[in-house]
């Protein structure tokens, strides 16, 4: 455990620049981490409002609202914009925020790098929302009907919208590489003197690893993607039969990057469990270092697994064995993360504030879909569930509560820290109950209906599902707009409410909670010292 | 670990800048005009080359910036090691790009041409689809549209280019030498023989490729053999003009005195990205080459 004993030296840094400079041109962690989160929650609404119309749709069988390639193009929108535009950057907002103060740094490494790595992501979503749009002009071809996955041959017949979202791909990748970098370098060079590498927060351990997750896999994205861009304009074959290429190897490229991309999404939301548990629990974490073990083992294991997203594709037996042995390997190491979390809260004396609400929910959820993934790793299983609706259930229930979960709980844990403002508990309390519920209600019939042969992506389906879609349609509703609870929350926290401590949690234990709450423009300017109990 | 090891008293942070605003509009407007271009549209290529000025106009002024800070010597130890690890990890990343083409070549000749072939469960499908076909490298596929063609050999210019990129490697770490004994004289010599050799091989490799288009019928359309072959090389004399214009900025700088013994990652970066440039030249010539 460590303590810091905090200098003030505040008299060479002045506060921000003032007006949309400060924004702008920004070189402070603080303020680009506040704006990946605004930036975040725009996208999150973005994202939700196209589920909400797909959802609309399965209300009942036949064609109500939309055409099937639009249906198709809203699929493919909801991925990318939740994963890109709502996901990484919220938990690249927490990381820029909470890793500099968690470690003693004044800033990020990189701080000019830093405000770019953010500034494409609105570049990048901006190319992302064009490849939606350009199919409604005349002229402006076909809708990208191919899921976020955006597989060959489908994905080289798309029209121009395709190489607008290539190239929003390429943007994203570009952020990502810059923003990991940033990290790698901040936890290697910027830590206070005598903060070693294993006292380190888990929430820091997990987005270093993440961070290297993403510089090796990024990278095989693009150019995944800059070979569909040649095989659509310039008239190579990389992923065309016909002149020796092979579209499945937009598969194995894809999922190289793809299945990693499952854990790049989830790390960050467990590390910030590890920062919430000890301190509603009041009892130290549970095994930090084979925490740090554990996560490195699911990154290690996470980029040789990738061929399980392609069972039926025809791989060789051998192949396909591999590949399933090795999934179901990574079930351990979750698993010791789950046992250290609940061995964290044994015997603690609890209380369920709302970050502590949503680690225990994730807890269980997060749990049940890792359990509905080992089913899925199973090959002769695989073959049956394969595109149906329960993998749809399988990973909403990882993504969910592992990652999305993960930020709320982060976001409800640090927002006294960020505004100086307490949240309102009550109202806070209600979005838990309503998000939790209505997600249960929605996603938890979607395992039934994939059982019971319903594939998804397709805009109609047979009218024996109808009950069980009208049931998760309803529950959807309820989820979309307990969002604006969320919304609305954050706002009231922002413009008031109680004054937060710096320590706003009695038990909290961190670098963070020695600084005000708000913190100073600038902090730790001056490094603080670190003395191992 | 004592905290005296530490020899700074302050962190530095630096000022805000503008460059990174600048630098999200240029990539914005490269990419959407691209998008435009490539599928014939309006203003397209107008809009690129206009990010693309912008895009130089940004590189210039964001590291002007910094080597002015760096003179005035506001950098402490701890920044220079930023810059430096940066640089590491950056390399790492282009490591992953170029291994995702060179597993594409590894996937395609091993695994998917002898499906193509009739290999194991995939005999009838063969006999169906394309019968005939054999699977040998180098192919164009089992339905290809442009003609014969001639794949391209590896003694002749690539071995030559080989040895011109070899050659580049020691004359840079002949730079490096005469800098770390503060020979400014050698220093550019060594910088000046460097930039040329590795503007020979990209002109080498322009002439390959004419060769390869008029004489050996070898294009991008020539199916699998064709898109690798290009990717490969493409990428990665991309990355040879890339790395000579660092080496022509770091040349710039030396002329100006900038570097001193102990002080002088520009030219370090500039050399471990040459290096991993060469590194990647080795792997193709004997992956795309020879084999």
């Amino acid at each position: 455990m460590t303590t810091a004993t905090h200098a003030h030296a505040d008299h060479e840094h002045h506060g921000p620049p003032s007006g949309l400079k400060r924004w702008l041109f920004s070189t402070n962690h603080k303020d680009i981490g506040t704006m990946y989160l605004v930036f975040a929650l725009i996208m999150l609404f973005l994202g939700g409002a196209s589920a909400m119309v797909i959802r609309a749709e399965l209300f009942m069988p036949g064609l109500q609202l939309v055409q099937p390639d639009l249906y198709n193009n809203l699929v493919t929108n909801h991925a990318l914009i939740m994963i890109f535009g709502a996901v990484m950057p919220a938990a690249a907002g927490l990381a820029n925020w909470m890793i500099p103060l968690m470690i003693g740094a004044p800033d990020m490494a990189l701080p000019r790098m830093n405000n770019l790595s953010f500034w494409i992501l609105p570049a990048a979503a901006l190319m992302l929302i064009l490849s939606f749009v350009v199919p409604f002009f005349p002229g402006g071809g076909t809708q990208i009907n191919t899921g976020w996955t955006l597989y060959p041959p489908l994905s080289l017949q798309v029209g121009m919208s395709m190489d607008f979202l290539i190239f929003a791909i390429h943007l994203l990748g570009v952020s990502s590489v810059l923003a990991s970098i940033n990290i790698i370098v901040t936890i290697f060079n910027m830590r206070a003197p005598g903060l070693r590498m294993m006292q380190l927060p888990i929430f820091v351990w997990a987005w270093l690893v993440t961070a290297f997750l993403l510089i090796l896999v990024v990278p095989v994205l693009a150019a995944g993607v800059t070979m569909l861009l040649f095989d659509r304009h310039f008239g190579t074959s990389f992923f065309i039969a016909a002149g020796g290429g092979d579209p499945v190897l937009f598969q194995h490229l894809f999922w190289f990057f793809g299945h990693p991309e499952v854990y790049i999404l989830i790390l960050p939301s467990l590390g910030v469990l590890a920062s919430i548990l000890p301190t509603f629990s009041r009892k130290p974490l549970f095994g930090h270092h084979s925490l740090v073990g554990a996560m490195i083992a699911i990154a290690a294991l996470g980029m040789i697994v990738w061929a399980h997203h392609q069972y039926t594709v025809g791989m060789s037996l051998a192949a396909v064995k591999y590949f399933m042995i090795m999934t179901i390997l990574i079930s351990i190491p979750v698993g010791l993360i789950i046992f250290n979390y609940m061995m964290t809260m044994w015997r603690g004396a609890m209380t369920f504030e709302t970050p502590m609400l949503f680690t225990v929910a994730i807890i269980l959820m997060f749990s049940f879909g890792g359990l509905t993934g080992v089913m899925l790793a199973v090959v002769p299983a695989d073959m049956q569930y394969h595109d149906s609706m329960f993998v749809v259930a399988h990973f909403h229930y990882v993504l969910l509560p592992g990652a999305v979960w993960g930020l709320f709980a982060g976001v409800f844990y640090w927002l006294p820290k960020w505004t100086g403002h307490m949240y309102d508990e009550k109202l806070a309390k209600t979005f838990f109950w309503l998000h939790v519920v209505s997600f249960n209600i929605t996603f938890f019939p979607q395992h039934f209906i994939g059982l019971a042969g319903m594939p998804r992506r397709i805009v109609d389906y047979n009218v024996m599902f109808t009950e069980f879609n009208m049931i998760s349609s309803v529950g959807a509703f309820f989820f979309g707009i307990s969002h604006l609870l969320f919304l609305y929350i954050i706002i009231k926290t922002v413009r008031g409410g109680e004054k937060a401590k710096a320590r706003a949690w009695e038990s909290a234990q961190g670098l963070e909670w020695e600084v005000e709450s708000p913190p100073p423009h600038h902090t730790w300017t001056t490094p603080p010292t670190i003395k191992t109990a | 670990m004592a905290s005296a090891q530490h020899g700074q008293d302050h962190y530095y942070v630096p000022e805000s800048s503008p460059w990174p605003i600048v630098a999200m509009i240029s990539a914005l407007l490269m990419v959407f005009g691209l998008a435009l271009w490539i599928n014939a549209v309006g203003l397209g290529a107008w809009i690129f080359f206009g990010g693309f000025i912008l895009l130089a106009v940004m590189f210039y002024g964001w590291f002007s910036d910094v080597v002015r800070e760096n003179l005035s010597n506001v950098y402490n130890a701890q920044v220079s090691r930023s810059f430096r690890q940066g640089m590491f990890w950056f390399i790492a990343s282009e490591v992953f790009f170029f291994l995702s083409f060179f597993g594409a070549l590894f996937y395609l000749r091993t695994i998917a041409l002898p499906w193509l072939g009739g290999e194991g469960y995939l005999a009838m499908t063969h006999h169906l689809l394309y019968s005939g076909f054999e699977a040998v490298w180098p192919t164009a596929g089992p339905q290809p549209t442009a003609g014969e063609f001639e794949a391209m050999g590896a003694w002749g210019i690539p071995a030559l280019n080989t040895a011109i990129l070899l050659s580049s490697g020691a004359t840079l770490t002949w730079a490096h030498w005469a800098l770390k004994k503060n020979d400014q004289k050698q220093l550019i010599w060594g910088l000046i023989a460097t930039v040329v050799l590795g503007l020979i091989f990209v002109g080498f490799q322009a002439y390959e490729y004419i060769h390869a288009y008029r004489d050996l019928n070898l294009t991008l359309e020539q199916g699998i053999y064709g898109s690798t072959f290009f990717m490969l090389t493409g990428f990665h004399g991309f990355h040879v003009i890339v790395g000579a214009i660092m080496l022509l900025a770091v040349l710039g700088r030396a002329i100006k005195g900038h570097f001193s013994p102990h002080n002088h990652f520009a030219f370090e970066a500039a050399a471990w990205y040459w290096h991993f440039v060469d590194v990647v030249w080795l792997a193709l010539f004997v992956f795309v080459y020879w084999l």
